[in-house]
């Protein structure tokens, strides 16, 4: 098992930087799947994530001048580690203005992604900061648990508002209630909605369009002929929403949700070089 | 009660309905006197009066007239409701509170009368929020009985000259001592911290006083605690009035101008903590 990579390019860096800065808000502790040609993280739904699940997606190509990885075995090409995404996100934190990141896993004592960060220096000689970050090499026969979850058939896929507006309203529910209602139809309505004994709040977005889906058999899924103004409708806990909102630093070229009415709302947010999808279940 | 996402026309039986173009002219205003959750809210043709007490010890007032709203009617002599002001100015608030150049929230507020809830509509880029906040039965107020023939000293100074005294106020200090006299140290503000004693003193011909009418030396002290929340009604105004009567009292009265350069007030009144006497000095 082998993993050597390089990033020499800033823009390349900072962009990583980002991504993982995003993933640290989502999550405490992740798992990191390599493979050749990608890198993913995941957050399977476990009971202590409150059932959240994530998949995030990202071509080595775009980020990395240099990668190289051997898995544990020839026919299983592929590593999966658990980390603490936060001290990858402190460790990159160095990096800013970086002449070059260096990741390599290392097996001294316990398993480690070592970040070396080369820094500019006014002497002939580079200012080197190695960062050791604790990972758990994840046995293949656990790896069933983090398959890529499948899009659930859902009753309404409908596209984000202006996340900035959205992150401002649910910021502000999340000081009146524990949880929230989001409802949409596939007239391009979606309402938010919260409701204690104290005060009722609902934000109303209008036209924002329902993304097209075929279905493998190439005809447009059923969720076309339901009633158009008919709402599917789900209620999460509002936390878990605003740590997704709050984490995406850059907007997203495409934020659209997909509802299961009262069981699961699954948030798809896609950027040039990296594609994140979020679960989050419906409260009892 | 079910209700729509479309403000009610007039002509509904509403006792009190007002509009504004700009929501940040009402939330800035009572976020200038938000110390406590709850807060009593008193219109009349005349505006709106949203009152704060903490303690039987301090009050706030925060005065927002009729002319400040682009509508603003009262269907009966005086509408009065206890609301809870944390909610109310998350509601305001819903779309964010930073203040970007040529966008705004537009709110409409409507209210039913007695038993019923605070009806907030709220839009912004096309999107509309509606709110529904419960309301109570109202407090029995405090009245300090302050009134103009009442004051002994009172000298209004320009607020930019007591920001930073006032954000720097040693807090381990348990009272703020506030001295006012036609001599010296005319006006005189002092802590007693951990640290030591801080006095700051301000000349009456100093730039920053605009009004010095200080008939008799009083020295006066007020629990910190209660007086620092007035900090965000400073922060806000152009001006302020400070003016003690014969029991020590104490108004502090802030000049607050709008973003569209309307006037509006805030007041705060507060209880002397102990009277120390010339003589004791």
């Amino acid at each position: 098992m082998r993993f050597r990579a390089k990033i020499v390019d800033l823009a390349c860096l900072n962009h990583f930087s980002r991504v993982i800065n995003t993933i640290a808000k989502l999550a405490k502790t992740c798992t990191l799947r390599l493979t050749v040609s990608k890198l993913y993280f995941i957050l399977s739904d476990k009971v202590a994530n409150g059932g959240v699940s994530m998949w995030c997606e990202l071509c080595q190509g775009n980020f990395f001048d240099e990668f190289q990885m051997e898995g544990v075995a020839v026919e299983h090409n592929e590593i999966y580690l658990e980390l603490v995404p936060e001290n990858l996100s402190r460790a990159l934190k160095t990096a800013q203005s970086a002449k070059a990141v260096k990741i390599k896993l290392t097996n001294k004592h316990c398993p480690c992604l070592r970040v070396a960060v080369e820094l500019p220096s006014l002497s002939s000689s580079s200012r080197i900061v190695t960062h050791d970050i604790p990972v758990g090499v994840i046995p293949r026969r656990l790896w069933n648990d983090f398959r890529e979850p499948s899009v659930p058939d859902f009753d309404v896929s409908i596209y984000l508002p202006v996340l900035k507006t959205m992150k401002s309203v649910v910021e502000r529910m999340k000081n009146l209630s524990n949880s929230i209602v989001i409802e949409a139809n596939s007239n391009g309505e979606m309402n938010l909605k919260i409701e204690t004994d104290l005060v009722s709040v609902t934000t109303h977005f209008k036209d924002l369009g329902n993304p097209p889906w075929t279905s493998e058999d190439g005809c447009q899924s059923s969720a076309q002929d339901r009633d158009l103004e008919s709402m599917a409708e789900a209620r999460i806990d509002i936390r878990k929403l605003q740590q997704l909102l709050a984490g995406q630093q850059v907007n997203p070229t495409k934020a659209l949700c997909n509802i299961v009415s009262k069981r699961i709302v699954h948030f798809i947010l896609l950027h040039e070089d990296v594609s994140l999808q979020y679960f989050i279940p419906a409260l009892a | 009660m079910p209700f729509s996402a479309q403000p009610p026309a007039s002509g509904e039986p509403y006792v009190l309905t007002a509009s504004l173009d700009n929501a940040r002219h009402l939330s800035s205003l009572l976020r200038a006197v938000h110390f406590q959750d709850h807060a009593t809210c008193f219109a009349t043709a005349n505006g709106l009066r949203v009152t704060v007490e903490d303690a039987k010890c301090i009050q706030a007032n925060a005065f927002i007239q009729a002319e400040i709203f682009q509508e603003f009617a009262v269907q009966e002599e005086s509408v009065t409701f206890r609301i809870n002001l944390s909610v109310l100015l998350d509601c305001l608030t819903i779309f964010g509170t930073s203040s970007l150049p040529g966008t705004s929230t537009a709110l409409r507020m409507c209210y039913r009368g007695y038993g019923y809830p605070l009806m907030l509509f709220l839009e912004e880029g096309g999107v509309v929020t509606v709110c529904k906040i419960n309301t109570q039965e109202p407090d029995q107020l405090l009245d300090f009985d302050f009134c103009s023939t009442k004051v002994v000293n009172k000298i209004i100074l320009q607020s930019e000259g007591l920001r930073e005294a006032f954000a720097e106020l040693d807090m381990t200090s348990e009272v703020l001592q506030i001295t006012m006299s036609p001599d010296k140290p005319y006006f005189r503000l002092s802590t007693f911290g951990n640290a030591g004693s801080a006095h700051l003193d301000y000349p009456r011909d100093s730039d920053l006083m605009e009004t010095f009418h200080c008939n008799q030396t009083q020295t006066n002290r007020y629990k910190i605690s209660l007086l620092k929340p007035s900090t965000k009604a400073l922060a806000l105004s152009c001006k302020v009035s400070i003016r003690t009567d014969a029991q020590g009292f104490l108004s502090l009265q802030y000049m607050i101008r709008n973003e569209d350069g309307q006037i509006c007030f805030v007041e705060y009144y507060c209880c002397p903590d102990e009277d120390i006497t010339e003589a004791e000095m």
